[in-house]
């Protein structure tokens, strides 16, 4: 077994874990003692198990629920246990959560505290969307965002300053356990086809907590530094398969505004903080958000296996449900895809605003020339067993004029494009009627008409 | 003057670090084992086999326990003893538990729990209202049918009638910490547990039941749950006695948790309903005569489910004086999870339906349903005593008051203007807005639970040890409680020690359960304190040769003429003269009379009052829908502490707008619960909150003798909520022409809320 090691809570710690896939929060609090991470979901949807992660790119919120020991290898871990200065002092974030009475039952207020603490080192002030992967059942959130904002002109307290922003304490040599570079993984995959690949963890966690599932032999793919580059190429981008979703959402905010609210409204930050764009597509979940935005702009995907590399539109990738073009030892290596596309605009559509899944997630990326529609890409999450276009709807559009009827006639045409499911989230009917009824918020939306909900005033 | 501080919660300071220990942070002595069941994966069925051979053989597996292994399985019901530990031959919702896995870890049990073969005998599974009713599978022998006057010739004789249905979803009480409990074999067979409850006397009961041992031999501890809502008053039994009993047999320390899948697939949640309603009214709104059905799916056991529908029939008026009523509930057995406690236990369910029909009538009149509740509100100063459907007079009505207070500061009426003028302006989103009033009754429908007893000892310096039989969900009854006790002796707070809930401190409690908490614990300490207090002052008057009342207990001092001492030294002095500094004391609530077979009666001391003005947006081409702004006024008698008043009441708004808006429980056809984790269930986030959320309290003597005058205030608050749903009517109603009343169901999704436009549209 790998040795691991990290710092916890400013205390150097090398550990051989027993098994690879042992979670931070099951370690911190059986072996550690270190009783005040909750567990309140075991699945990355509460926040109350939130650390502070830190490494060279700074302090990160994450979920130690489905965060496994390997990955944190040559970082530095934060508790709430140790937000408070060894000489007992309270970081300010703890201070405002009493004085302002952000606590009730208290079970989550540990995540609270250390979530809101990670956005005050990173100097935010977007609390709602800091703190959207912690839910509190007491206190209305209220007292919690005063909290919050009460903190925000306070230094960084000094025995934190000390950890963040250095480089990583131990040696990120490379292992089997967790490759240095994407040529070793390629080279071990090949050789362990049936291994599971973890990047974030945020969904093959689940796997360990909620279906109980063995994953020997697997692969950490968090310290393969080549695959987490974001290229300019062109009017380009290139996205290799271990950028996160947070750092995705920075890299599309000024090109592609839309594509970046999308992603802002992706899980949580916690989850955001891990979750990879390889991940997200590999997955071939049908209710993903990354690519149906990423398939109205017309993404290719790069796939490897050994030193074999091919490129394939991405929404070839999605056969059917559960089912991808992806062979025994390849795996995603990066998406590339355009940034001039300012008619793009992505809706989601969930039962919450924040850190829900996508009942329907609608994408659409019209060309105008001369007040006619030259080129259109539509795709949808949540309305097929795939990620896929409408390409009827699309039809519906190429070559009209840009008019309110040609909206109407590619709403008809979207119906005939999908036969999606009920379940839990939505009905079949209601996904195609809001599916639909998007085509119409499109219409309107480029047209300046106000359609979004998040943007109307108290 | 400690009560009426405005306090922070006595363990904020440990909830920020990380330092309150919950039942499940607290070390067990080596070799403690844990516990997980395994679940039916049917809602209806006998049991054929069941194959436990690869769950004993599993790694880490110690024992293995079925209903078979008990000569006499252990019943969990608070209620009607009909809720087995394990299912005894028939399962009767999917998420039973049917058998015990005994493990050295938490993982290796739920791991062992999977590998069992079960198969079944499927029976025809009774699922949904229409299914139950067909069935007549009810509880009780039928429908409770309550009257007041003549509702059906009042209705008939109206000027106007208005009828219709209306589905009200049930609710996850998604307390953050899941249900838990550890079981401590003690010497001679004693049992030590610690449990996360609401209730420890009755877990103290059920797990001295399932041990065949008297209830001295079982002892209880709460510091603390992480949350409760009602969901720890009874759905916690199971857990204790399944860790007692295995630590009974096995003579190891047991723990149990539930994984939250789990979790919510096993415990109840809030009764989901059917309310059907006719009301007959005049041209001013006026009601003269209405109706109610309320059709409650109660799930597969008895559970609380007669007092909780028993309240929704007491809320059914809410603060309107209704002379002319029939009231008809149906109590429907369903293979679903038992539906429980939850906060407001039932008044909700009772209130919305009332609320419904003021929405209804107003839009038939085209009058602002303000007006039209106002019309119906009950006289604060009657030539005759006006009466609830239950006939108790109404002696401290203020909902008027409050109203009028409300509608003022929240600009009610210009913004019921300008969101007319705003909706004018925008086709595709649509603002709603709606004032709503909240009467809520306090006190234990069930008489005898309206009591409750403390335990308070002075130590010789002075420090005070206070425990009662409340317990600390995050409420901050402790504080308020403490707050009380420091008030008696004129000491600060820290000289206050606040206590865990102990079985062995303070007997036969009642759950921690409808408002009561300060009500009866903060009047029970007083009492205690009050009696330590006269056997001080009565000890240091013979001294000093002056009056006991000549004794003054203030600011950390305690004098008499002259003479000056610190509490300390006071508290020393009657040790040294042989002064007992510990005693009980105990409170029984007064004036409250009630028979529910009759309907009749006086089952309140009091009521609690509030009212609130919510507005929303609605997107008309998906039906999603925000908060945007919450005024809230809310009733707390003279507060204890109003920065604990106003987290109940801010928090208590956003879980009542929750339960009205974006959390569905969704069953499939087969009856399984698919919502069952956060990542399907969802309660508001941080961003659900309104943007704009002025919250003031009605800061003002209650009108019984409580506790420092104050009112109770958990659940009354909740139903400020109601107000969301009311708002988004509003907004759907404006996208039609005011022929079609919305007939908004709950909760309002954006599947439900667009379904209502496209009515509204003819779509």
């Amino acid at each position: 077994m790998t040795e691991i090691a990290f710092h916890l809570n400013g205390a150097p710690v090398r550990i051989s874990a027993s098994s690879p896939t042992l979670t931070l929060l099951e370690w911190l609090r059986e072996t550690r003692g270190l009783t005040g991470t909750k567990e309140g979901c075991n699945e990355g949807d509460c926040g109350a198990c939130t650390v502070m992660v830190s490494d060279a790119d700074g302090p990160k919120a994450l979920n130690a629920c489905i965060l496994f020991l390997p990955q944190l290898h040559g970082k530095s871990v934060r508790t709430v246990e140790g937000l408070t200065a060894p000489d007992g002092t309270p970081h300010p974030a703890q201070e405002a959560m009493v004085a302002h009475h952000g606590s009730q039952c208290g079970f989550c207020t540990p995540g609270f505290v250390v979530a809101m603490a990670t956005a005050h080192a990173q100097g935010r002030s977007d609390h709602d969307t800091a703190l959207a992967g912690n839910l509190c059942r007491c206190t209305g959130y209220a007292p919690i965002i005063r909290a919050a904002q009460a903190v925000e002109d306070a230094p960084v307290p000094e025995w934190l300053r000390a950890e963040m922003g250095v480089a990583s304490r131990a040696t990120a040599e490379g292992s089997t356990l967790r490759p240095a570079t994407s040529n070793d993984l390629a080279e071990w995959y090949v050789q362990n086809p049936d291994a599971t690949l973890i990047a974030g963890a945020t969904d093959v966690g689940l796997w360990v907590t909620k279906q109980l599932r063995d994953l020997a032999p697997v692969a950490f793919l968090g310290g393969i530094k080549d695959l987490q580059q974001i290229t300019a190429e062109g009017h380009s981008l290139r996205v290799g398969a271990g950028v996160t979703i947070n750092d995705l959402m920075g890299a599309v905010a000024a090109k592609l505004p839309s594509f970046a609210e999308l992603l802002r409204r992706y899980a949580s930050d916690q989850v955001r903080n891990a979750a990879t764009i390889g991940g997200n597509i590999a997955n071939g979940s049908p209710i993903g958000d990354g690519p149906p935005a990423l398939i109205a702009l017309g993404a290719g995907l790069h796939l490897r296996k050994g030193d074999t590399r091919r490129e394939i539109p991405l929404e070839d990738f999605f056969i059917e449900y559960g089912k991808q073009d992806r062979q025994k030892g390849e795996f995603v290596e990066a998406v590339t895809f355009p940034t001039d596309a300012p008619n793009l605009r992505c809706y989601k559509l969930s039962k919450r605003f924040d850190q829900d899944i996508s009942a329907v997630c609608g994408c659409f990326n019209v060309t105008l020339e001369n007040g006619k529609v030259s080129a259109a890409r539509i795709a949808f999450g949540g309305m097929a067993g795939t990620p896929k276009r409408a390409k009827g709807a699309e039809a519906a559009l190429i070559g009209q004029p840009w008019s309110m009827e040609t909206a109407q006639s590619a709403r008809k045409a979207l119906a005939h494009d999908f036969e999606p499911l009920s379940d839990m989230r939505a009905s079949a009917a209601y996904r195609s009627a809001a599916a639909g009824n998007m085509m119409i918020r499109y219409f309107h939306d480029l047209s300046g008409l106000p359609v979004n909900l998040l943007e109307v005033a108290p | 003057m400690s009560i009426g501080s405005a306090l922070p919660h006595d363990a904020a300071p440990l909830h920020v670090t990380g330092s309150a220990r919950y039942v499940d942070d607290i070390p067990l002595p080596a070799g403690a084992l844990h516990l997980a069941f395994g679940l039916s994966s049917i809602a209806h069925g006998d049991i054929t086999t069941l194959d436990l051979s690869a769950v004993r053989t599993a790694d880490g597996v110690v024992a293995v326990y079925s209903a078979c292994d008990f000569d006499e399985v252990p019943d969990c019901s608070p209620s009607a003893h009909d809720e087995p530990l394990l299912a005894t031959g028939c399962v009767h919702y999917i998420g039973q538990p049917v058998f015990l896995v005994v493990a050295t870890s938490h993982l290796a049990a739920r791991k062992a729990a999977r590998l069992a073969v079960v198969e079944y005998a499927p029976l025809p599974a009774i699922l949904t209202v229409d299914e139950a009713l067909a069935a007549d599978a009810y509880f009780e022998d039928g429908p409770v049918i309550w009257s007041k006057g003549d509702a059906n010739t009042a209705i008939a004789a109206a000027p106007r009638q208005v009828e219709g249905e209306m589905e009200v979803g049930g609710q996850e009480h998604f307390y953050l910490e899941g249900q838990v409990a550890a079981a401590l074999p003690q010497e001679g067979g004693d049992m030590l547990i610690h449990s996360s409850t609401q209730h420890p006397t009755e877990i103290q009961h059920k797990v001295a039941h399932a041990l065949h041992r008297p209830m001295h031999a079982v002892r209880v501890e709460t510091r603390r749950m992480g949350g409760g809502f009602g969901g720890k008053e009874s759905q916690g039994n199971a857990l204790a006695i399944a860790c007692a009993v295995a630590a009974d047999r096995l003579g190891r320390p047991c723990k149990m948790r539930y994984d939250r899948d789990d979790d919510m697939m096993i415990t109840g949640k809030r009764h989901d309903l059917r309310i059907r309603y006719r009301a007959g009214f005049d041209a001013s709104g006026r009601v003269t005569g209405v109706e109610f059905t309320h059709l409650f799916r109660c799930g597969w056991a008895l559970d609380l489910s007669i007092p909780v529908a028993d309240r929704a029939m007491l809320h059914s008026d809410n603060c309107y004086h209704l002379t002319d009523v029939r009231l008809e509930s149906h109590r429907l057995r369903t293979n679903t999870q038992s539906a429980t406690a939850f906060r407001g236990f039932g008044g909700p369910q009772g209130m919305i339906g009332i609320e419904r029909v003021m929405d209804h009538i107003a839009f038939d009149l085209g009058l602002d349903p303000l007006a039209v509740r106002r019309a119906n509100f009950y006289d604060p100063q009657p030539a005759i005593p006006q009466t609830t459907p239950y006939h108790m007079p109404v002696e401290d009505f203020i909902g008027d008051q409050i109203v009028a207070k409300l509608e003022e500061t929240s600009g009610y009426a210009a913004r019921k203007v300008a969101t007319a003028e705003w909706n004018a302006n925008s086709p595709i989103l649509k603002r709603g807005i709606a004032l709503t009033p909240v009467k809520f009754g306090i006190s234990f429908t069930l008489t005898h639970l309206n009591q409750a007893g403390a335990l308070v000892h002075v130590y010789q310096d002075g420090s005070i040890h206070l425990n009662h039989g409340g317990t600390e969900m995050g409420q901050g009854l402790f504080q308020k409680v403490a707050q009380v006790a420091a008030g008696v002796f004129g000491v600060g707070m820290d000289a206050v020690k606040i206590t865990a809930t102990d079985t062995a401190k303070v007997p036969n409690t009642s759950a921690t359960a409808a408002s009561s908490g300060s009500d009866l614990n903060g009047m029970a300490a007083r009492a205690a304190c009050i009696t330590i207090r006269d056997r001080m002052a009565a000890f240091l008057a013979q001294r000093h040769q002056a009056a006991p009342e000549d004794v003054q207990f203030t600011d950390g001092r305690v004098v008499i003429g002259a003479a000056d001492y610190s509490f300390a030294e006071a508290a020393a002095l009657a040790y040294g003269g042989r002064v007992s500094l510990s005693s009980t004391g105990f409170y029984a609530t007064p004036k409250i009379t009630w028979d529910r077979t009759k309907g009749s009666g006086r089952p309140f001391l009091y009521f609690a009052y509030g009212a609130a003005v919510t507005e929303v947006v609605v997107d008309t081409l998906t039906g999603e829908n925000r908060i945007l702004r919450a005024d809230l006024l809310h009733d707390t008698g003279a507060s204890l502490n109003p920065a604990l008043d106003i987290g109940q009441v801010e928090g208590a708004y956003v879980q009542g707008a929750g339960w009205l808006t974006m959390e569905e429980l969704v069953w499939d056809a087969k009856g399984a619960l698919r919502t069952h984790a956060p990542s399907t269930y969802k309660i508001p986030a941080c961003s659900d909150r309104p943007p704009t959320f002025n919250v003031a309290l009605w800061n003002r003597p209650n009108h019984e003798d409580t506790v420092g005058r104050s009112k109770a205030v958990g659940e009354p608050p909740f139903m400020l909520g109601i107000s969301a749903l009311m708002a988004l009517s509003d907004a759907v109603a404006a996208c039609g022409d005011s022929t079609r009343y919305p007939a908004l169901d709950a909760p309002a999704t954006p599947e439900r809320v667009l379904a209502a436009i496209d009515r509204q549209r003819n779509v």
